[in-house]
């Protein structure tokens, strides 16, 4: 498999997310399969953030840490990642920088001195641009012409992807930012002789498309027939809500920015009431927010969908770092007892069909479903394989269809104790019903009644669902299973970290080491019986980006099976492919006797 | 005038204390509905937590029977998702004015068709008697050790502030004015408040029903100019009189389901409640081909 590692950086503000997405749909219009991850301070301009763009002719599962092109417009990007270049690599940079006055020394590397405040200048004269200090955002888009070039990436698909950026107000400035690029294309080509990897065109057959998680997550409501969102905004979560507003119109989506969380999922949970296919997003403090009304949604049995995009916590944490801290919370959230649905994707693709079908759970048990993504999932940006429709189904549950006679007027057991737990549903609105929803418990039309005959079977008949939901649910919903299941070595993950474990899966097994990765997709409620199957008797391996192990830890609650090595991450910074293929190398072959082992590369 | 207790009373008993203004409040709905001729499945009846929270239990309407503070946002989300229904949300003061002020001040922002009706009796009497928003300071109601600290807010001049497009008020014992003022909160295009003074007999011994009854007058409808913001603030602050009626009515003012009819293709008529989604063997009918073209590669 061959990589092109590419890391652009530079000041937020400066364009540095614009233009790396600009590269990555480049790499892919030539052919390429590519992973971008995008790293940003809390901060609006000035601070570093980088975005790393893996390319391969193969699916990638993960970004790579270590560098083929570093991409510069400034000094601090340079200095801060010099150390990532590979021999052989190659370094970008502002040609008015002394490499030497940075004490960078590196005969194994090609530096490509770009004239950047010369180009502009050019630029500007030519198209009658005024104030130069607003051009120097043009140095992203030079910048990543300046590594098309050097890569001999065809022009052409960098000017194509331009056009899908350069949209709107900005189309104005697509034509001086192509002259800009051009000019800096041809000068860095004449460097490519001196590097041996290449990113020529070439021939991918499968049918693709460029995404992020967050847009994926979008597309998967909207095809699950979801109309009513609602959120706050907050990072890493807004840009879900976002893009459905900018394609609402078409689909009379109904997107509604609350006045806080609590707002956000009290409408969702009225307009499921009402028959809509509702739903919330958010990230960790928003859904403490969220958390009394999820009382409720379980209480009164009514579907939603919330997808908390996790971030570095407690409290504010780290707002735009990555972070798989709220796994029990989300179990747990809410105080006492009621059923509800936790699941994790492991990649964008799985995130569009896994969303679209919690509205399936939601309505079928009649229950929140939770979907923990992360902050890695949401602003990665992938290559997958064509989203598939007909993958998709709709099922709604138990809702009664047929219209009451108009005439007389019938109290409807919204809440009827029934063989299998799971009563009919009808919508506000339904002709000739009535029903009641009370947060108190309650009798089966929704009166509240403390009587504790009612409550002993009411209480059942909510949390039975769970044991339900074990017992119908498909193997391929609850699990993913990777590599050798005879292995000696099971390694298990959740979340967009199953990716890496899978890439550090393939790179080991060229390495003669092997071993069984199984993802859990089904959180809660976790089929013990079948987890505890496939882990028995081997040395387990939990990799998580948390503190504690939470998914270990719940395993281990209901399974018995301890954990005997736990690979933990909290820095803010997903776990990489190279410190992981290290830890599992510790572990597996080099006798690691520690429980935890703790990783912290990169900035 | 026709009895429509048999219609919509529902055959719940109610818990509430007897002499209860909630007593009064409770039939002023059920005569406005009566009155409106709202076939009662089309009506949605969102309530938050305290006595008044108990109202939807009582009548033969949907009855949502939300969180603390919460029946506002429950309530907008129903009627957005289908605005066909017609949505009342009812709370105490504590839970419109207090841990709600929030959602209260918000939704005026929103202006969505629905009623707002609040029992306002200056305590929290379900967990027996602590002060609320609307307690004067100084006033020592039974069950506080020391007089009141805090100032109460003033529920009508907040309402207008936030750009209700419909701010009344009534007395839980004239029930007759207060039904009528609740028909025209439910007939008018818009946010209506309707705030009702409600004497709470077991815990609020200082606001009680003869004190009201003193204070209160009414504001005439042909007199008083209800197109009139800054006379309705004037009306609102007046510390001398206790007014009752109509503030302030807007229906011109766009409702938050007519800005996004605005926005989407063809909102309402097609709403997130009534979508066809999928078809008889359950595969999806939404098409994102168009969104999709755009990230092919």
């Amino acid at each position: 498999m061959m990589i092109v590692n590419w890391l652009i950086g530079g000041p937020q503000g400066m364009g540095v997310e614009t233009s790396a997405n600009s590269f990555a749909r480049s790499c892919a219009y030539a052919g390429y399969w590519v992973f971008g991850k995008r790293e940003y301070h809390s901060n609006i301009t000035g601070e570093h953030s980088y975005f790393i763009v893996t390319v391969s002719d193969k699916p990638l599962h993960s970004f790579r840490d270590k560098l083929d092109v570093l991409a510069t417009f400034d000094e601090r990007t340079l200095r801060l990642h010099i150390n990532d270049v590979k021999s052989g690599g190659v370094v970008i940079y502002d040609a008015e920088i002394s490499l030497s006055s940075l004490n960078i020394k590196r005969d194994d590397i090609v530096f490509v001195p770009i004239k950047y405040n010369e180009i502009i200048k050019e630029t500007a004269e030519k198209f009658g641009l005024g104030d130069i200090k607003k051009l120097q955002v043009m140095r992203n888009s030079i910048c990543v012409f300046a590594s098309a070039g050097i890569l001999e990436l065809p022009a052409e698909c960098v000017e194509e992807s331009m056009k899908h950026i350069f949209i709107g107000k900005r189309s104005k400035v697509l034509e001086p930012n192509k002259y800009a690029g051009l000019t800096a294309y041809k000068y860095a080509q004449s460097f490519s002789h001196k590097i041996e990897k290449k990113l020529h065109k070439r021939e991918e057959e499968t049918k693709r498309v460029i995404l992020t998680g967050t847009q994926a997550t979008a597309l998967g409501k909207l095809v699950a027939g979801c109309r009513f969102q609602t959120y706050y905004p907050i990072t890493p979560a807004t840009d879900e809500s976002e893009f459905l507003e900018s394609i609402a119109k078409k689909y009379n989506m109904v997107v509604i920015q609350a006045e806080d969380e609590i707002a956000a999922i009290t409408m969702s949970i009225g307009a499921s009431l009402a028959g809509a296919r509702a739903s919330s997003s958010t990230s960790g403090p928003g859904f403490s927010l969220m958390a009394e009304a999820l009382g409720w949604s379980g209480m009164n049995e009514v579907p939603i969908v919330i997808i908390n995009y996790q971030r570095g916590g407690p409290s504010t944490g780290l707002p735009t770092r990555h972070e798989q801290g709220d796994l029990k919370f989300a179990i747990y959230a809410g105080h006492g007892e009621f059923p509800r649905i936790v699941l994790a994707p492991g990649d964008i693709q799985e995130a569009f069909y896994m969303v679209a079908d919690a509205f399936n759970l939601a309505e079928k048990y009649q229950c929140p479903v939770i979907v923990l993504e992360d902050k890695l999932l949401a602003n990665s940006v992938k290559t997958i394989n064509q989203l598939d429709i007909s993958k998709v189904k709709i099922e709604r549950g138990k809702i009664l269809q047929d219209s009451q006679n108009g005439q007389t007027l019938k109290k409807f057991r919204r809440f009827e104790f029934s063989e299998d737990g799971i009563s009919p549903r009808v919508f506000l609105g339904h002709e000739g019903f009535i029903f009641w929803n009370s947060g108190d418990e309650h009798d089966e039309f929704g009166h509240i009644t403390e009587d504790p005959e009612n409550r002993l079977r009411m209480h059942e008949k909510r949390m039975k669902k769970l044991q339900k939901i074990v017992e119908e649910t498909p193997m391929e919903k609850k699990i993913g299973e990777f590599g050798n299941p005879d292995s000696k070595f099971v390694v298990v993950s959740w979340g967009s970290t199953v990716g890496v474990a899978l890439s550090a899966l393939e790179e080991l097994k060229e390495k003669g080491i092997e071993f069984f990765l199984l993802q859990i997709k089904m959180i809660h409620p976790l089929d013990a019986e079948l987890v505890k199957s496939k882990i028995k008797g081997k040395v387990k391996i939990a990799v998580e980006n948390n503190y504690s192990g939470q998914l270990a830890s719940h395993i281990t609650e209901k399974t018995g099976e301890f954990f005997d090595h736990l690979i933990l991450k909290w820095t803010g910074r997903p776990i990489s492919h190279d410190e992981l293929v290290s830890a599992l190398e510790k572990i597996i072959k080099m006798n690691y006797k520690e429980k935890r082992l703790v990783l912290s590369y990169g900035i | 005038m026709q009895n429509f207790q048999s219609i919509y009373r529902s055959d719940v008993e109610s818990d509430w204390c007897p002499g209860c203004g909630d007593f009064g409040i409770l039939s002023a709905i059920i005569q406005a509905l009566g009155e409106l001729e709202i076939p009662p499945w089309k009506c949605a009846i969102f309530s938050g937590i305290g006595c008044s929270g108990k109202t939807p239990h009582f009548i033969n309407t949907y009855g949502i029977h939300t969180l603390h503070g919460r029946p506002l946002p429950f309530a907008i989300g129903a009627k957005m998702a289908n605005p066909s229904l017609t949505v009342i949300a009812i709370s105490g003061d504590g839970d419109g004015y207090g841990i709600g002020a929030g959602h209260f001040v918000n939704a005026g922002r929103r202006n969505v068709d629905i009623t707002y009706i609040v029992h306002n009796n200056g305590v929290y009497g379900l967990t027996k008697g602590q002060a609320s928003p609307t307690l004067k300071r100084g006033a020592q109601p039974k069950s506080l050790k020391y007089p009141n600290l805090n100032d109460m807010v003033n529920p009508i001049a907040i309402a207008l502030a936030s750009g209700y497009s419909f701010v009344a008020r009534g007395f839980a014992y004239n029930v007759k004015h207060l039904k009528e003022i609740i028909k025209q909160a439910i007939i008018h295009k818009g946010l209506a408040l309707v705030d009702v003074l409600q004497p709470c007999p077991v815990f609020n011994t200082v606001d009680t029903k003869e004190k009201y009854m003193e204070r209160i007058k009414i504001l005439d409808g042909n007199e008083f100019p209800t197109n009139d913001i800054k006379k309705a603030f004037e009306k609102a602050l007046d510390e001398e009189n206790l007014w009752i009626g109509i503030f302030y009515k807007n229906p011109e003012k766009e409702t938050y389901e007519e800005r996004y009819s605005e926005i989407l293709s063809s909102y309402p008529s097609e709403c997130p409640a009534n979508l066809k989604m999928s078809d008889e063997k359950g595969n999806p009918t939404t098409d994102i081909s168009e969104v999709l073209s755009n990230f092919l590669c």
